[in-house]
């Protein structure tokens, strides 16, 4: 499917990317040619394929609830961009 | 000092022949000497290295028997290193200090391992040629204006070079294997599960996994003893006994069935590969081994596969960079949506926005069922392949890359053709097996690559293959001229 620069846009809202806008015609182009390399899949039936979900079919392992991690909120962040009294900080979400 | 595989230097350590320090400081000079034109090294830490080789060399006096105690390597920077900054590659993390190690770390730590520094690498692992790192490309040492491969392009290009005997590498469609097969060293991808991805930044989560770069299989084999094993820290970490990879590959090789898939062996197979690949057939032949030709029948369907699975989970995974908790942030957001936008735009670069975009694409509503569920039902189809294969074989041989290294530049201009670099190398990836590749020879100055593929858990074998084969060969023993001396 080729893909067009309202979809570039669009998706990358989603991925909340800023794209700079003469880069956009180019995105295009780049994802429709990987999306066309996807699309040789279809080729081949898969019908009666399962989708796979594990390499090595592992189910999630399950645990005790027990506290297993002691608090380390000042060592975590330590690489945070802004941080006060212990909270990040973000520009005002609540007016 | 610096042509000693870590084999070598285990023997010297003990017999007090020189010390870890004297080794450290060596190497360090190496370093020093070719970092600036080949930049195989993000960080050099000299001064902690150099601490931990004395400390290491107090504890040898002392009687401790650390398996590696003094061993000098690298850590790919894409494993957290508890107080060394960790980039991935990126200028999202350029400011990055872990507050804690990886387990591969922690085991390699504990084995005795001193760690010089941080490798260079692909931005987020994302790449096949160290070119889409933000701390610039990375040389080859066999001919400086081509790409050692990636993404663990420093990893390999660090060992090549004999700057140090080993390092830690990540493969998730080839990233250990095709830098091995470029710079002409041996690397393994071990079985999905097999090594824990605690604290390696994540890509592609189902199909990343840790490995050991070195020059020979005998040293990857003493690397992955200490790096592989269970880890309850890792939810996808297999819950089997460790093995000693480094004790079973002395084994004969005699009646070891080998496949030869022909999807691989074709006329598009560049000529000068074929042969170096017959001649490695020939010696493991005289060694016993038999050959048969086997089917691979959905091989070409891997590519495009992998090109879904890859950046669907990409987008997934570096969704956690939003300039908050750790990473980028932009100046003077207006908004948090502006904060989230402009800091991602900034911290990212090219690759890994244009998987980003793919990936939130193929998982979007309307499209995932023609995209992810489509690729994971042809990667189930694509592991059944080599499910067959395994009934009548052992281990599995191909060519590792399609071609050598290629020129700085040349591949950089279209995604796709530089996605096909890793048509041999990722289908091991999707069906979560290990495969190792091993020097075979050169072509016009450069290494070639064998790719040996094994059934699930079958490292020992692989490494045991490679190292029969390097004990009647002495392709991995080859240094470049301009860095031996």
């Amino acid at each position: 499917m080729a893909v067009d620069e309202e979809t570039v846009a669009q998706v990358a809202h989603l991925a909340r990317l800023q794209i700079d806008e003469n880069r956009v015609a180019e995105y295009a182009v780049e994802m429709s040619n990987v999306l066309a390399l996807a699309e040789t899949m279809n080729d081949i039936n898969t019908d009666n394929v399962e989708p796979m979900a594990h390499p090595v079919h592992a189910v999630q392992r399950l645990r005790d609830d027990e506290v297993s991690e002691s608090n380390n909120r000042e060592a975590f962040q330590q690489c945070a961009p802004a941080v006060e009294e212990g909270y990040y900080l973000v520009p005002q979400v609540i007016e | 000092m610096y042509k000693n595989t870590i084999a070598e230097v285990c023997q010297h350590l003990a017999n007090g022949d020189y010390s870890s320090k004297e080794l450290c400081q060596h190497l360090l000079e190496r370093i020093n000497r070719f970092n600036a034109s080949h930049n195989s090294f993000i960080e050099v830490s000299a001064d902690s290295a150099l601490q931990a080789a004395a400390k290491a060399d107090e504890l040898r006096a002392s009687g401790s028997a650390a398996p590696l105690l003094g061993v000098p390597i690298a850590h790919k920077d894409i494993f957290c290193t508890s107080g060394v900054r960790t980039s991935c590659g990126s200028r999202m993390l350029e400011n990055f200090i872990p507050p804690y190690n990886a387990t591969v770390v922690d085991k390699l730590n504990a084995a005795g391992t001193v760690c010089l520094g941080k490798t260079n690498m692909d931005e987020f692992a994302m790449g096949s040629s160290n070119e889409n790192s933000y701390f610039g490309a990375v040389a080859n040492p066999w001919d400086t204006n081509r790409v050692p491969g990636g993404s663990s392009g420093g990893s390999a290009a660090a060992v090549a070079a004999r700057l140090v005997p080993a390092t830690t590498g990540t493969d998730t469609g080839g990233s250990i294997r095709q830098p091995a097969a470029f710079c002409g060293i041996t690397g393994i991808k071990p079985t999905y599960g097999r090594v824990s991805r605690y604290g390696m930044i994540a890509f592609a989560s189902s199909l990343d996994q840790g490995g050991p770069m070195a020059t020979t299989a005998q040293d990857c084999a003493l690397l992955l003893d200490a790096m592989a094993g269970f880890d309850e820290r890792d939810s996808t970490s297999i819950d089997r006994p460790a093995e000693n990879y480094s004790a079973s590959i002395d084994q004969s090789i005699k009646g070891l069935k080998i496949g030869l898939p022909r999807q691989y062996f074709t006329s598009d197979l560049s000529a000068p590969i074929a042969d170096a690949l017959q001649l490695a057939i020939d010696e493991l032949q005289k060694l016993g081994a038999t050959f048969v030709d086997i089917d691979l029948e959905n091989q070409s369907l891997a590519v495009p596969a992998y090109y879904v699975v890859a950046p669907a989970e990409c987008s997934s995974n570096l969704s956690r960079f939003d300039g908050v908790r750790y990473g980028h942030r932009c100046e003077s957001p207006v908004d948090l949506e502006d904060l989230y936008k402009r800091s991602r735009a900034e911290g990212f670069g090219r690759e890994v926005k244009r998987r980003i975009l793919i990936g939130t694409y193929a998982l979007s509503a309307g499209y995932y069922d023609a995209y992810y569920i489509k690729a994971q039902k042809v990667r189930n189809l694509i592991s059944q392949d080599f499910t067959r294969a395994f009934e009548s074989v052992d281990v599995i041989l191909g060519p590792t890359t399609p071609t050598t290294a290629f020129k700085h530049g040349e591949n950089s201009d279209d995604p796709v053709a530089m996605y096909l670099n890793d048509i041999f190398t990722i289908p091991a990836n999707l069906a979560g097996l290990p495969a190792l590749s091993a020097p075979c020879g050169f072509v016009e100055g450069l290494p070639v690559g064998m790719q040996l593929v094994g059934n699930y858990f079958d490292e020992g074998r692989l490494l045991n293959v490679a190292h029969q084969y390097q004990q009647v060969t002495d392709w991995h023993a080859q240094i470049p001229a301009e860095v031996d001396a």
